[in-house]
């Protein structure tokens, strides 16, 4: 943490009201936004306390990310008694996202701490001295929050692939610390060529994460998850138990005018967006066919999809049929009514999903759930979720840190070209292995020695 | 009986690597002190490697020679080998290694010590502190004498109950079978410093008339040697090499089958070992499937036939020992001279001190070296001359000195012990510092000269050099950057560098920054007018070639330093601050930092934590601020 330097965050609750306040407080915030924000002038040129109506544009590339209106008030007038800008975007979280993306590309800029602008307000005499214990407890409270919420992630799979791209990071960093600080050992000499393969099988890693958050995929959606089953199977109380016993619903986005009623939910760090198909079947009715006729496109487009059936009931032509429907995707089998006398016989849905791992439920008795959420994550960790391969970047603060890591890999693998020395190198790579444990809220520490240690063997 | 013998403002305990730099520190800066140790025929020995530097290491010579200190003048008038290791590498990292002829080293300092007035070298043990109101003033000898001082340095070493280890065979004993410092211990403990365990061991040595070196490589020091003090200007050493061999499968069969007697795995050893410095044994336990390891044989010295066998640090029993060494190739026959052993000592915790080196129990009473959890002759030196400095600063009534992180490696290494302590012997290595590319060798002096002159330990004379050569260098740099040269004129040189052809004139130092092309070569096209030394031309060539580093390293010191002079006042009641967590709370209680930088570094202090403590500190001014109105 470091005072005095650039701080952004939105300043109006995610997902509430029908605008969002992004909030830019220190001596680069002025100069940061005008370089992303397209108006009729510079920002760095209009009087202070002065509302601007433009668009936040990717400066790379000059394309309009979103329209939006900016105040600039000038320290010490302003709420922190620094430069502040603040940038007003349509409600909801994806203009949210999209411009603090661009903005956190900004050099000199980063995400600013649970309460950081409160307490700012405070350190620079804007709030009076009665609020000192309140501004102590709001640091706290904000900060074990978002401590549990990083906490919560880093059980996920997204923490599981960050201590991966670390490690490789750490073990070439350590690599390069034992030819600096053992020069006459009898270990691998660092090449240029060393440094560019690590860097780049990195850098690939990476991007393999950033795509996903690029397209945002998951950031609307999720894992598409289609809940499959003829009628009265218990798919609604699957989609209920999951949503009630689960956990970190992220926001609901209620099926207004559609029959798919969908749901967000995290399970075991993996975000799953619920599709319940209420009513799936052949029918004559226009109105329902309509409605059945869009369950069918949903299991068409589901990355995954959980197939109910009732374990009280034999086999029925319906379920057939459903199960043809499916075949090819991504399929967990769930056996209900497991309280309930067994009449179904399995062997009879085998033929239709060979590889389909079986998970046996009672809705009634809320059993099977961890079976449930165990076998969601096998199929996510081994990669089997076509498609939706590694899907679950969704953090701004988490993107802008890996688009840094990014770029310091970068810089190195440039740097070996350009005939710099391994030691200077080593600057841009640790500044990735800093950036991505930054994503998992590791202090850097001791841990490259511990690593320089255990990967080689020194002594006298 | 005790008799009252004489007082000084300083007594320094130990006269080992730190104890010497300390004494020498306190000395000339005007403080009458006594040096007092065991053996005075152990003033600076070196009980392990007979060798002096490396990264990191070589660092702290420079530094501890820009501060005034003696060990790298001592080193530059004793050395039989001389070496710049890592010059494949970025300038920050190259390091200057020396072997030592450990006994002409030895003799040197002590003759240094003894011709510097105000200095008294004296033979004897201590065993006991006198301490009155909190605060050291002096000390009690194993013979009754009672010192008074002002301020004492306690450098112990491996001497502080000492244990050797041997196999099955233990014993009290300091290094090379000196008498272990044992009361001392017991007196530190009861005026309530917490003591630990460390272990630490040295290889067997062997008579260099029984090695064949043919089977071995031949390791040679540098053609034309540089030198670790700015003051040595030239040296006629005749140079004596080192030799490489390896271990063999033998070696390691030897170890494997008598693991059962090594005190690393019976659990005969208590203390906690160096990660960087493994036993022998260790190391083949820990990397089974590594098929041989190193082994360096250096010379002890001119007039000596001993050989130190590094990489082979053990603790088996002598019978295994001779074994181990005979399986190595070329000392099939070698005759062990000395075996090798572990040693048990006990340190001190160093979160109890403060960067100054100074505990915070005991007023006037500062350690320094092994006693502090270290390892290593510089990393000791280094603390030496610093818990010197502060301790005649305080006889004097100055303010301390306390080196940042962005400024020395010793900054590093005081900092790194007083504020996150130490779980094994530390050792220095490049990788700690965070600025390494403003922390080089080159420009230790350029770094810490001034201090050493504000102190009083760099004459007015190498003060006026060291300005006049930052000055050329300054004016060399501007030079080059207003040097405007045209495409014809450097187009024979960059053709022959093999650089690419220049599009339009401009100026030649954006030529230097081109990685092909050195100083030397620029200076054939456009000679300075000025008078450089070559050390100068190096210092320019670093400066332009790495400025773009250099710069943004120094942008991110800037913004460190903000926060090391948020002060954080003596009296702060941690108990009192609502929003920390009792864990928080009592790591800052023992740290006591001195800044919201150093706080920020203690393991498990969240920048929540630092942020309520910012907020506490800005209401504790106000109201002060207010009372005072």
């Amino acid at each position: 943490m470091i005072e005095h330097d650039t701080i952004a965050a939105v300043a109006t609750a995610v997902g509430e009201g029908g605008i969002s306040i992004i909030r830019v407080s220190g001596p680069q915030a002025i100069q940061a936004v005008d370089h992303i924000f397209k108006f009729k002038q510079k920002l760095s040129e209009v009087d202070t306390h002065t509302i601007h109506y433009g668009f936040i544009i990717d400066p790379k590339t000059n394309e309009k990310i979103e329209e939006v209106m900016v105040s600039l008030m000038r320290g010490p007038r302003s709420f922190t008694a620094e430069d502040v800008v603040e940038i007003n975007t349509h409600g909801g979280v994806i203009a949210v996202k999209n411009v603090m993306d661009v903005l956190l590309q900004q050099e000199d800029i980063r995400i600013a701490e649970p309460g950081e602008f409160t307490k700012r307000a405070f350190l620079n005499g804007r709030i009076d001295l009665m609020q000192a214990e309140a501004v102590i407890d709001l640091i706290r409270s904000k900060s074990d929050r978002a401590f549990a919420v990083a906490r919560k992630q880093a059980d996920g799979v997204l923490s599981k692939k960050i201590k991966d791209l670390r490690q490789f990071v750490i073990e070439l960093l350590a690599h390069i610390e034992v030819n600096i600080d053992y020069p006459e050992h009898d270990v691998e000499e660092m090449t240029s060529a060393y440094i560019r393969e690590q860097c780049d099988k990195t850098i690939t890693e990476i991007d393999k994460l950033l795509k996903t958050a690029n397209e945002g995929k998951i950031l609307r959606e999720g894992i598409l998850t289609a809940i499959v089953g003829r009628p009265n199977v218990g798919k609604s109380s699957l989609l209920n138990t999951l949503t009630q016993e689960n956990r970190a619903i992220v926001t609901d986005i209620p099926g207004t005018t559609r029959d798919v009623i969908e749901q967000f939910v995290t399970l075991n760090g993996i975000p799953l967006r619920l599709l319940d198909t209420a009513g799936i079947r052949e029918t004559t009715d226009v109105v329902e066919r309509i409605g059945v006729e869009r369950s069918k496109s949903a299991i068409t487009d589901a990355d995954l999809v959980l197939f109910v059936l009732n374990n009280n009931e034999p086999l029925t032509d319906e379920d057939k049929q459903l199960l043809e429907t499916v075949k090819g995707k991504s399929v967990i089998v769930i056996v209900n009514k497991m309280d309930l006398e067994n009449n179904l016989n399995l062997e009879e849905v085998k033929p239709f999903l060979l590889n389909a791992s079986i998970v046996k439920m009672s809705m009634v008795r809320q059993e099977g759930l961890d079976q449930l959420e165990q076998a969601i994550s096998e199929l996510f960790f081994e990669g089997k979720l076509e498609g939706n391969d590694l899907t679950y970047v969704s953090n701004v603060r988490h993107i802008s840190l890996l688009k840094k890591a990014k770029q310091s890999l970068h810089d190195a693998i440039e740097a070996t070209y350009m005939g710099i020395p391994i030691d200077v190198i080593q600057i841009d790579a640790r500044s990735a292995w800093e950036s991505l444990g930054e994503i998992l809220g590791d202090q850097a520490g001791d841990s490259l020695i511990d690593q320089i240690f255990s990967q080689f063997c020194l002594g006298k | 009986m005790g008799y009252n013998a004489k007082s000084y403002d300083v007594i320094v305990v130990g006269a080992g690597h730190a104890g010497v730099e300390a004494a020498l520190a306190t000395a000339r800066m005007g403080c009458e002190t006594m040096l007092m140790t065991i053996n005075l025929d152990m003033v600076a020995f070196m009980p392990c490697n007979p060798s002096i530097g490396g990264p990191a290491k070589g660092h702290v010579v420079r530094e501890i020679d820009a501060l005034g200190g003696e060990m790298g003048r001592n080193i530059d008038k004793t050395f039989i080998q001389m070496r710049m290791l890592n010059t494949g590498k970025g300038p920050a990292v190259h390091a200057l290694r020396a072997q030592a002829d450990k006994f002409q080293y030895q003799h040197e300092m002590k003759k240094t010590i003894e011709t510097t007035p105000n200095l008294t070298l004296r033979q004897g043990l201590v065993e006991e502190l006198i301490v009155e109101d909190g605060r050291c003033v002096g000390v009690v000898s194993q013979t009754g004498a009672e010192y008074r001082a002002k301020a004492v340095v306690i450098t112990t070493g491996t001497y502080l109950r000492g244990r050797i280890i041997m196999g099955e065979l233990m014993y009290e004993s300091g290094p090379n079978n000196q008498q272990p410092s044992v009361k001392l211990a017991h007196s530190l403990r009861e005026h309530g410093l917490e003591l630990v365990r460390f272990k630490t061991g040295t290889p067997p040595r062997v008579n260099g008339e029984t090695i064949d070196f043919s089977k071995t490589e031949i390791q040679p020091g540098d053609e034309k040697p540089k030198f670790f003090s700015h003051e040595t200007k030239e040296s006629h050493t005749e140079q004596i090499p080192c030799w490489l061999t390896y271990t063999s499968e033998v070696t390691h069969k030897i170890i494997n089958d008598n693991l059962h007697r090594a005190p690393m795995f019976s659990g005969a050893i208590e203390g906690t070992g160096p990660r960087y410095c493994p036993s022998i044994e260790d190391k083949i336990v820990r990397f089974a499937d590594k098929p041989k390891h190193q082994i360096f044989l250096e010379p002890e010295g001119r007039n000596t036939l001993e050989y130190y066998v590094q990489g082979l640090s053990t603790s088996m029993p002598e019978d295994i020992q001779l074994q181990m060494v005979r399986s190595v190739p070329g000392l099939e026959n070698a005759q062990m001279m000395r075996n090798g052993y572990a040693i048990e000592y006990d340190a001190v915790v160093p979160t109890q001190l403060w960067p100054t080196l100074e505990t915070k129990k005991i007023k006037g009473l500062f350690t320094a070296g092994q006693i502090n959890g270290t390892s290593g002759y510089e990393e000791a030196a280094g603390q030496g001359i610093i818990a010197g400095i502060n301790a005649a600063r305080q006889v004097k009534g100055e303010e301390p000195v306390i080196i940042g992180r962005s400024e020395g490696y010793i900054g590093v290494m005081i900092d790194d012990l007083v504020t996150k302590g130490t779980n094994d012997p530390y050792r220095l290595l490049t990788s700690r510092a965070e600025y390494r590319l403003l922390l080089r060798h080159d420009n230790a002096d350029l770094r810490l000269t001034p201090l050493g002159y504000k102190i009083g330990l760099i004459s007015e004379e190498r003060y006026q050099q060291f300005l006049r050569k930052k000055e050329l260098v300054e004016l060399e740099i501007q030079r080059l950057h207003e040097t405007k040269i045209k495409p014809n004129e450097i187009r024979p040189l960059l053709e022959q560098a093999g650089s690419a052809e220049l599009s339009q004139g401009g100026s030649i130092i954006n030529i230097l920054k081109r990685p092909e092309i050195t100083y030397s070569m620029l200076e054939t096209v456009c000679p300075s007018p000025y008078e450089l030394t070559e050390e100068m031309k190096e210092q320019v060539e670093i400066q332009i070639k790495y400025a773009g580093y250099i710069d943004k390293q120094l942008l991110q010191v800037e913004r460190l330093n903000k926060m090391e002079r948020k002060l954080i006042p003596a009296d702060i009641d941690y108990s009192q601050i609502n929003g920390l967590s009792n864990e928080s709370k009592q790591k800052l209680e023992l740290v006591r930092p001195l800044s919201i930088g150093q706080a920020s570094r203690i393991g498990g202090v969240t920048p929540a934590d630092i942020s309520v403590i910012l907020v506490y500190l800005e209401h504790y001014n106000r109201v002060t601020a207010m009372k005072g109105n």
